[in-house]
């Protein structure tokens, strides 16, 4: 009979599962992989990788000696325990950080333009004061945009409504809000000396707000060759609430993680995250698995570097306010030796 | 390393070569902690500090910022704006 070993489902609660359970789970994250998202399967040998992985005993694990890779973690200046400016202080003396992050509290695009100079302010002052690179962040948030928190026509309401036209208009009116918006924001942290911009959570709001980040990315990098922009996806394929945007000739709405990479380097984005959202009622081991397998097709073609999405609810990563250490330096060892990441 | 990804766009393997190049030492270096204390004192590419280990007298923050624009060839906007705003450069009439 075999051994019930420890491992984590989907929502973070520990789950005992036989070798075989692992296994299975493992070829059957892979094969929906296949079946969704239309991309080839992992190698048997990968397979059994994720096996043993998911199947130690292991409290920790690690990436070999020498395969280390750069952390871009988000948020790290948002106000925990200190001020922005200590929290990244914090960050890069006691964890480390590869690089620093400033953003404010709401993290969405729409809030900053009123607060551009004091958020530019506070990057300056923190650049001063730390050395690892150091990004703004938001999340173009586009339903922000729309009413009642914003000017535009609630697409969300016009849709199940029937007013398709209606829909479409609004969302293309505050897609070009938003990038008027960003572009602003680059100018003001250009000049503040940021080192880059990112966007996270890039296409919550479907296909209209992959086109707004698109544009204004293509306009930044443009304007600012030195200043890089990361581009972080919300989910893991664009949602189409428009349904009929394109970016240079290419429909967004269905684009998958290869599809989306192909356009985020025509736009100039230096870093792009993809993201391949957490099944709850799964295990990790299937998670991750089918995570591995829907994202390798970018990594052969990737001109940028590829950071993975590997946080709450996205890249095998629980669905937990406190993910799991467990879980997380799984999913991570998973990604370096088996996609050969450049990031995280 | 995050710097060259960041706004160079350097993916990984390339991002690792760069810099161990310019730093004189193997991409396997740059993760081990022993080696890369002694390349930061030397550099001037400031470290982590504690009560107990303090360095005064090495560069830290925007001096080592400077440092690392340096021996690493890349512009970093706060160092050009440090520049600028100190007079040790003159300011573009516009960005």
């Amino acid at each position: 009979m075999e051994d019930r070993i420890p491992t984590r489902m989907g929502d973070g609660t520990l789950a005992r599962l036989t070798r075989s359970e692992i296994r299975a789970d493992v070829e059957d994250g892979v094969a929906q992989a296949v079946r969704r998202a239309k991309v080839p399967p992992l190698a048997a040998d990968e397979i059994d990788h994720l096996v043993d992985l998911y199947a130690s005993p292991a409290k920790t694990v690690g990436v070999d000696l020498g395969d280390e890779i750069v952390l871009s973690c988000d948020g790290s200046g948002m106000k925990t325990h200190a001020t922005r400016e200590q929290d990244m202080q914090s960050y890069e003396q006691w964890m480390g950080a590869d690089l620093l992050e400033l953003c404010p509290g709401d993290y969405s695009l729409k809030v900053v333009r009123t607060i551009l100079p004091y958020e530019a302010q506070c990057l300056h002052d923190a650049l001063l004061s730390t050395v690892a690179p150091m990004q703004y962040g938001v999340m173009p948030n586009l339903g922000l945009y729309a009413k009642d928190d914003g000017p535009c026509e609630n697409w969300s309401l016009l849709l199940p409504a029937g007013r398709i036209p209606e829909a479409r208009a609004a969302c293309e009116e505050a897609a070009e809000m938003a990038v008027a918006d960003a572009v602003r924001m680059a100018d003001v942290m250009y000049e503040a000396g940021a080192d880059a911009i990112d966007f996270d959570t890039t296409g919550a709001s479907g296909d209209p707000e992959f086109w707004a980040t698109l544009r204004a990315t293509e306009i930044i990098r443009e304007k600012y060759p030195d200043m890089g922009v990361q581009l972080g996806m919300a989910g893991e394929f664009v949602l189409g609430m428009h349904g009929e945007l394109e970016y240079k000739g290419k429909r967004l709405a269905g684009m998958w993680p290869l599809e989306q990479l192909h356009v985020v380097q025509e736009a100039g984005a230096t870093m792009y995250g993809p993201v391949v959202n957490v099944n709850t009622g799964k295990s990790c081991a299937w998670n991750t698995a089918r995570a591995c397998t829907i994202v390798k097709p970018c990594m052969d073609e990737a001109e940028i570097p590829v950071h993975m999405n590997a946080g709450m609810g996205v890249g095998g990563v629980p669905m937990f306010v406190h993910p799991p250490g467990d879980a997380v330096a799984r999913s991570a060892k998973a990604f370096v030796d088996i996609l050969k990441v450049d990031g995280l | 390393m995050a710097r060259m990804q960041m706004t160079r766009g350097m993916r990984l393997p390339e991002a690792k070569q760069y810099v161990a190049s310019k730093l004189g030492v193997t991409p396997f270096d740059l993760g081990d902690t022993a080696t890369m204390t002694e390349v930061r004192n030397e550099f001037g590419f400031g470290r982590i500090h504690s009560y107990a280990i303090s360095h005064p007298w090495q560069a830290n923050f925007i001096e080592a910022k400077f440092n690392i624009s340096r021996v690493l060839d890349v512009p970093i906007l706060c160092v050009e704006r440090f520049k600028e705003r100190t007079g040790m450069t003159e300011a573009p009439t516009t960005h």
